[in-house]
């Protein structure tokens, strides 16, 4: 048995390099687009690209008239805006795939699951961006809560400005910049620190061998998973939906949760696949993907059953306060594209694709299905964060495939920098001899 | 005799051995019948020779059929037969029918599925129950082979479940 060790060539480094720079030239470009000749150029511009982009720009006038009209208090809207709504996009979605890592495992380790051992690497390595996450999401979070979070605005909750929010006031006690920045670092604190005492045990499984470190291991992963069950869901209202502070949704926890977890799902199929590729890790065979594949289906329908549950329960009540959230999304010119197409590339393109046995099996489908959920739910975030930051001033551009690559090399670079630190074969796993005959 | 079905049983004792034995037997050109076995032997399929289930290709037509009669059913009753407006929706509010929809298409492609096994494997109420040997459910393993489907002759399949390393060879016949 040797030590098989990813080797993070200057090649792939390259690469990572390359797409890195294209992200930010395209991120650039897209800024100068959005500012170049008023928005009728960069309307045009955008729709050479992504025809998506059609009509925001277009109702971006009357937007800003209605608002204006109606006097709302939100500033009036400025590229900036789109900027840091894009950032806030890029550091939900990247946050997730990063804790997703230490879900996975954690999942693994409380269910004694054997079929595992092999790829539990690769969400170890992913994990390892969680410091990275925390800072940016900090450093974002301080420089643009006004322009995101309608709710940090002075006047809200002060009985005698004109301004005044009785039902932002009424939250006051849990939206507050105290409390909230408070959960944000103890969350991101307690999930980084659980994770290198979980990952100083795996590495010393390695050269241990025995199960004393698998048993504290099980202990370790239970609670995150108990701390992770309520972190992530108040992670969720502190992130997504206090953008819209007037709305709430019971099951929105889990609606972020499911599309961080299918985004990671897809994501160590992926790397798994691409590893394979390279001719590493040879301990997985078509068995082990075939309950990778199996895993992105299954978590696909269950995001599509979450995502149904609290669209359904807001359809039926028709209560006005909850419906535009829908009504914001649904009858948007703009919005109701992505609204659609985030359905059909969540839900029907898995669905169909990974139904059958061998489609699950053969590395060929799933290389192509789990990109397209990657990108899915990266639309999933966009479509949750844009129409509250931006309401009809969104668009899909340069800057918005630039910033999508700035973040996705970032992420790669050091996941595959923190894969190449360890071996990527737990010898010593208990477990793994079991996960070398896992046949279904 | 006419009429009777008429089995060779090898005995075995070991699944490592049956495994080998499964293979050895079907290389010398005996057909098997069945082989029983108290617990499940990874890989006997494989030996075997069976190809993959069809039963899922049966849970997807009798799936289609739930969804077909649900969203017929309620898309007749709502928006045509009596057409009312509850809740401010229109006379075809989709997004309610998707969860009856989903309910129907388990529910039959479950009930077509348990049925198709049934009937595939003959388990209906007045069928006749053959017991091979009773230790099949206790510590040996059995190769059954029809004689009658097989044109080898009886002293041929003994001969090669014997060489197969069976530890006895029974003759076994149903009515």
């Amino acid at each position: 048995m040797s030590d098989e060790k990813y080797i993070f060539s200057a090649g792939a480094k390259k690469n990572i390099f390359i797409v890195l720079a294209v992200g930010i030239v395209l991120a650039v470009l897209g800024v100068i687009m959005i500012n170049s000749g008023g928005h009728h150029d960069a309307h045009g511009a955008e729709h050479a690209v992504e025809a998506a982009a059609a009509h925001g720009e277009h109702a971006a006038h009357g937007a800003e008239h209605t608002a204006e009209a109606a006097g709302e208090h939100h500033a009036a809207y400025h590229w900036t805006h789109r900027l840091k709504a894009n950032l806030w996009i890029n550091n939900l979605f990247f946050t997730g795939l990063a804790i997703i890592g230490v879900f996975f495992i954690c999942i693994q380790y409380v269910a004694q699951a054997g079929w595992s051992v092999g790829v539990k690497r690769i969400p170890m390595a992913m994990a390892s961006f969680l410091p990275i996450a925390a800072v940016l999401m900090i450093v974002v979070w301080l420089f643009s809560n006004h322009e995101i979070f309608h709710w940090t605005h002075a006047g809200l909750m002060d009985p005698d400005s004109p301004e005044f929010d009785p039902i932002i006031k009424g939250k006051e006690g849990y939206l507050n910049f105290g409390f909230y920045m408070g959960r944000m670092v103890a969350f991101f604190a307690i999930w980084y620190l659980l994770f290198i005492q979980i990952r100083k045990n795996m590495l010393a499984e390695d050269l241990e061998g025995g199960t004393n470190r698998w048993k504290k291991l099980v202990g370790l992963s239970a609670a995150f998973i108990v701390f992770f069950g309520y972190s992530s869901s108040i992670a969720a209202w502190d992130w997504v939906m206090s953008i819209d502070p007037h709305w709430f949704s019971t099951m929105f926890g889990w609606y972020v949760f499911a599309s961080w977890w299918v985004t990671g799902l897809a994501f160590i199929t992926f790397v798994a696949i691409q590893l394979k590729d390279k001719g590493y890790l040879s301990v997985v065979n078509s068995n082990h993907l075939h309950d990778l594949g199996k895993f992105v289906w299954g978590f696909s329908i269950f995001w599509t059953y979450i995502w149904f549950s609290q669209f359904l329960l807001i359809y039926y009540a028709n209560i006005p306060e909850e419906t535009i959230y829908f009504v914001e999304r649904l009858k948007s010119d703009y919005y109701s594209k992505i609204f659609f197409i985030n359905l059909i590339i969540n839900f029907v393109l898995p669905f169909l694709l990974l139904m059958t046995r061998d489609s699950k099996r053969h590395a060929r489908i799933l290389k192509v299905v789990t990109p397209i959920v990657i990108f899915g739910h990266w639309l999933d975030f966009y479509l949750m964060v844009t129409p509250g930051v931006l309401k009809e001033n969104g668009g899909f551009g340069f800057l918005e495939i630039g910033l999508m690559l700035v973040y996705g090399a970032t992420f790669v670079y050091v996941m595959l920098h923190s894969l190449a630190k360890h071996p990527l074969v737990a010898k010593n796993h208990p477990m793994y001899n079991e996960a070398l005959h896992h046949h279904i | 005799m006419s009429g009777n079905k008429n089995f060779v049983l090898g005995v075995y004792d070991d699944e490592d051995l049956l495994l080998k034995a499964i293979k050895d037997v079907r290389e010398s050109g005996v057909k098997i019948y069945e082989v029983f076995s108290p617990f499940p032997v990874h890989g006997i399929d494989d030996v075997l020779g069976y190809k993959r289930s069809r039963l899922s290709i049966a849970a997807f037509l009798f799936g289609l059929l739930g969804t077909t009669l649900a969203l017929t059913m309620q898309i007749g009753m709502m928006t045509f037969d009596w057409p009312m407006i509850i809740g401010g929706k229109d006379f075809f509010p989709f997004p309610t029918f998707i969860p009856v929809t989903f309910e129907l298409t388990v529910l039959l492609g479950a009930f077509g599925m348990c049925g198709t096994f049934f009937v595939v494997s003959n388990l209906k109420p007045w069928a006749k129950p053959r017991i091979f040997d009773e230790r099949i459910t206790d510590d040996k393993h059995i190769i059954a082979v029809d004689i009658d489907k097989n044109s080898m002759s009886e002293e041929e399949i003994k001969k090669s479940l014997s060489a197969a390393g069976a530890q006895e060879v029974n003759n076994k016949s149903f009515e």
